[in-house]
């Protein structure tokens, strides 16, 4: 058991490591730099060398990668090239902001997913079922800026309860982000609901028909028990992974959503380096989500070990 | 009247298919069951002895509706009652014992929570209790170290350990009415047994009632006061066991009784023609005319249960019959005895450890082997049948064969070709020379292709035959597992189990192999059609001359169909020979303790419990095999392997002498209830 947590966590590291890897090529292999994003098309000549010494960019591509990951390796993200400021402060509230967006959004979407998808699975092909499944349709057939601008028309505009988009600086108190939040998490917690909702569905309904629930009605045992304690835990296991690739799908839906409702998070700010070609700020950003991705299935994976006593005592 | 506890009054079940007509699978039951008694439900699949079992819980199946009729418990109409007092006498005086316990159980919660959950809701017993209760209930059952057992999942158990905790579970409520849903199928023969005892002790020890629900007439007849018959959906023989067992006055119970191959018996049993009819599918008349070959135009009409004797008997010609004679004799076809040696197994070992990277660098020693040391020769056109329990090894060796699985180490030979390599390096012609048949004809068909589409490929692949060719082919094929050619144009689902194993069978024979590996052919297949499918395999041997490596579990289908038997422990042989000195000769105390587990459908006969029925998790490192349940074991047993003994065709591998064997294993060491 711990043997394999431990060797998950190593796994985890690894794939981080390659992620490093991966963004710094990537990023190194597109064409043009910070200093030719900065200084225009016509950057030449003096100007640009001066540039491209002042931020290190002469040295050889190995060596940048050597300092960059030293750094990483000891919790400093490095410099942004644009900005001319840390790394670490840049991202530090926008990922607090962006970490409050996703969690609510997580928070009241996965639970409502759970009960709504029993809930259609125990009226299976009844109206709750038909309304529940049809709607989670609905949802996942439009895309997130889709649902993001009819929420803004229905719920900014028209009934005027929520602001439309964000113009609270990133540095502000969360306290004064909430009336902003709301509408980006409801977008996100709906998309996300969709697809757990529909899987945890079907595999409720699977195991309602299974042996073990026949046994359970059998014994005895009071409807809500069953589905809860007897059925529950087992539907769940093949959900538990549609959810973490739900959280992870998450991280490029906030990019979106974050811009739709200007809102000022991770997303924002990795677009914005992206135009800026600031390519230390992307990478860090890159290799934030990256984390979060990894994070995300090892939790996935300890839920599965937590609900399936087979996995825990298979060695 | 007497005390009934439980009465079934004209009761018919039904569901409407998509047509939206009413399709009976239960007709007109009419059953009283009397306080204390135990009363068999026995019958071929489909023939609705679940489906009413699980009626006297008032449980209907998804879709299923009382068509007439009631089923009282203690004076009660059980559909009657509110959903609240149906919980509480499910599970609380009605208890079940499920069919297979291992997908019964939750498998996300522990067994103490399981047991306990039974008490919380079907008993007064305060709540700092249940876990000494808990405790008490699995002692009960005879489980070794009950405590531990408490905090173990389901998958932890062995078959048998399951069932014994669903039997503790249904023992939790008190029950006063005990459903046993085929509580030993899928056992192994000693665990079978085991399990048997128990229910019979735990009757005798509580009065309980029981409905015991079996296609099993041996097990059946080990459990039940009083057997009712069941066929498409009605009970058409109702009497005392004995009554049933001895002097069967239905046809089909008769003609049933004597497909069930024996021990006691030489060669096949005689076979029953046809096959069971489809739910529903029967509306009037007598069920079971299109089979029976008493049959007049008066079994058109429906017929009555009426009492015949000591028994209650649904024919028209009841009492008309010629004397029903159970002991019949068994068709004993001449076996060819052909000198060539066909298949050879040298020392093989099968291991399905691969060392790891660490595991090299550290140069730990591997673990047992999971076979290991099998010496086994085949000759041409004869039937070696592989036996013992499951995890024993059989279907591991057939997999080292087929090319599925490669020996560590070891020679495997197919006449001069090399079976040690894997089935994608085989040439084509030694691919076709061994072909297998599958337990499951429902796993083994793809249920998409159509009869020709199935036989057409080892065609095409082994003859590389054009499409007229390979229809005409495979008609002759179906015409060779006695098919009608029409049967090319539909799908698996169209057919009947029996059907679906014969094409199964025809596809193994369009290869036109030399060895055929059978992997429990007949255990998917009810007993009046296994025999037939016996028969036929028998007859393709004699026509065409295959030989034949068969795993069955029971043994009296091996006694019935091999010429050569080995027995398998933990991966290991114990014994090798013919079915005569195997059955009937010195015995390996293993093969002992396997044939005293057999039941058989006498109520005379009493399955003999020789040591425990714990199941191992790895062979010992050394010494012998079966050491650590033989009861006959001595130190020496410990240490070191045991020698091949020799009589004749007869080969033992144990310390023991053959006389002390002999003399020993006669009086098998009774494992008696009272001792727990």
């Amino acid at each position: 058991m711990i043997k394999l947590i431990l060797q998950r966590l190593a796994l985890a590291f690894l794939t981080l490591a390659t992620v490093c890897v991966l963004v710094f090529g990537v990023t190194e292999a597109l064409p043009g730099d910070v200093c030719t994003a900065f200084l225009g098309r016509d950057a030449q000549g003096t100007r640009l060398e001066n540039c491209r010494q002042q931020r290190n960019l002469d040295q050889p591509a190995l060596q940048r990668f050597a300092t960059w990951s030293a750094g990483v390796f000891q919790g400093d993200l490095g410099t942004s090239l644009k900005r001319d400021k840390p790394i670490n402060d840049l991202v530090a509230n926008r990922m607090r902001n962006t970490a409050a967006l996703g969690l609510g959004a997580a928070l009241i979407g996965i639970p409502m997913a759970i009960l709504l998808g029993v809930l259609a699975a125990l009226r299976r092909d009844r109206t709750p079922d038909m309304v529940i499944s049809g709607g989670s349709i609905f949802a996942m057939t439009i895309p997130e800026f889709v649902t993001a601008t009819l929420l803004i028309y229905i719920f900014a505009i028209q009934l005027q309860w929520f602001p439309a988009i964000t113009t609270v600086r990133h540095s502000a108190p969360l306290s004064e982000l909430i009336p902003n939040i709301i509408l980006p998490m409801v977008t996100l917690a709906l998309v996300m609901m969709a697809h757990i909702l529909r899987m945890v569905r079907s595999s409720m309904i699977d195991v309602m028909a299974s042996d073990f629930v026949q046994m359970a009605r059998l014994k005895g045992v009071p409807y809500w028990r069953i589905v809860f304690i007897h059925a529950l835990p087992s539907a769940m296991l093949p959900a538990i992974n549609i959810i973490a690739l739900t959280i992870a799908w998450l991280l490029g839906g906030v990019v979106i959503i974050e811009q739709v409702f200007n809102y000022p998070g991770i997303g924002t700010l990795m677009i914005r380096a992206i135009y800026d070609r600031d390519l230390p700020l992307v990478q860090a950003i890159a290799l934030i989500l990256a984390a979060v991705y990894v994070l995300c299935n090892l939790l996935a994976d300890l839920a599965s070990l937590a609900l399936n006593p087979r996995l825990r005592s298979a060695r | 009247m007497h005390n009934s506890i439980l009465h079934v009054q004209d009761f018919s079940l039904g569901y409407r298919n998509r047509a939206g007509d009413l399709v009976s699978v239960l007709r007109h039951i009419n059953l009283e069951i009397r306080q204390g008694e135990s009363i068999g439900l026995v019958g071929e699949s489909g023939c609705g002895k679940s489906t009413l079992a699980l009626a006297m819980m008032a449980f209907l199946r998804g879709g299923s509706e009382v068509i007439s009729g009631q089923i009282d418990f203690h004076g009660g109409n059980l559909f009657t009652l509110s959903s609240a007092k149906l919980a509480s006498l499910r599970g609380g005086k009605v208890g079940l014992i499920p069919q297979n316990a291992g997908q019964s159980l939750t498998p996300t919660m522990k067994i103490e929570a399981q047991l306990t959950e039974a008490l919380r809701l079907h008993s007064n017993v305060p709540s700092k209790q249940w876990r000494q209760r808990a405790i008490e209930l699995l002692q009960q059952v005879r489980l070794p170290a009950p405590e531990a057992m408490l905090a173990r999942y389901p998958h932890q158990l062995s078959g048998g350990q399951q069932q014994r905790v669903a039997i503790a579970m249904a023992l939790a409520g008190n029950p006063e009415l005990l459903v046993l849903d085929e509580p030993t199928t899928g056992l192994d023969v000693t665990t079978q047994a085991h399990i048997l005892e128990l229910l019979r002790s735990l009757r005798l020890e509580m009065g309980m009632t029981m409905v015991f629900v079996s296609h099993d007439l041996g097990a059946v007849a080990r459990i039940s006061d009083r057997i009712a018959v069941m066929y498409a959906g009605e009970i058409i023989e109702l009497g005392r066991c004995a009554d049933v067992l001895r002097t069967p006055a239905h046809p089909y119970t008769q003609s049933l009784l004597r497909a069930i191959p024996r021990l006691d018996a030489k060669g096949l049993p005689p076979s029953l023609a046809g096959y069971p009819p489809k739910v529903g599918s029967v509306t009037q008349g007598c069920a079971f005319a299109a089979r029976c070959q008493h049959a007049t135009g008066q079994c058109q009409q429906d017929a009555q249960l009426l009492p015949h004797k000591e028994q209650w008997v649904r024919c028209h010609h009841v009492g008309q019959l010629p004397a029903s004679n159970t002991v019949v004799s068994h068709l004993v076809p001449p076996t060819k005895q052909n000198a060539d040696t066909l298949l050879d197994i040298r020392e093989l070992q099968i291991s399905y450890h691969k060392p790891g990277f660490f595991e090299q660098l550290r140069n730990r020693p591997a673990p047992v082997a999971t076979v290991d040391d099998i010496d086994l020769t085949l000759k041409q056109g004869q039937t070696l049948a592989l036996v013992g329990e499951s995890g024993s090894g059989k279907s591991t060796i057939m997999k080292a064969i087929s090319g599925i699985q490669t020996p560590s180490q070891g020679q495997i030979q197919l006449q001069q070709a090399d079976l040690n390599q894997p089935v994608e390096k085989r040439d084509r012609q030694l691919k076709r020379k061994v072909q297998m048949i599958f337990q499951n004809p429902d796993a083994s068909l793809n249920p998409r292709h159509t009869v020709l589409e199935i036989l057409q490929q080892p065609l095409r692949l082994y003859f590389g035959l054009n499409n007229t060719e390979c229809r005409q082919r495979a008609a002759e094929l179906l015409q060779l597992v006695r098919l009608a050619p029409h049967y090319l144009d539909r799908m698996p689902g169209q057919l009947s189990g029996g059907e679906k194993q014969r094409v199964a069978i025809a596809r193994c024979f369009a290869g036109d192999p030399e060895l055929v590996l059978c992997d429990e052919v007949t255990s998917a297949l009810d007993v009046s059609v296994q025999a037939a499918v016996l028969k036929l395999l028998k007859e393709l041997q004699q026509e065409k001359g295959v030989t034949y490596l068969f795993i069955a579990h029971d043994l009296a289908v091996v006694k019935a169909l091999a010429d050569e038997v080995a027995v398998l422990y933990q991966g290991r042989l114990c014994q090798v020979g013919s079915v005569e000195a195997v059955f009937g000769g010195y015995q390996h105390p293993y093969t002992c303790a396997l044939l005293n587990a057999v039941l058989q459908p006498d109520p005379d006969h009493a399955p003999q419990l020789c040591g425990d029925d714990t199941a191992e998790q790895h062979p010992p490192a050394q010494g012998c095999a079966y050491q650590r349940r033989c009861t006959l074991a001595e130190p020496r047993c410990r240490q070191a392997t045991p020698p091949w003994q020799q009589v004749g065709g007869n080969r033992i591998r144990c310390h023991l002498s053959l006389d002390e064997l002999s003399s020993r294993n006669g009086m098998p060491m009774l494992i008696d209830a009272a001792n727990f």
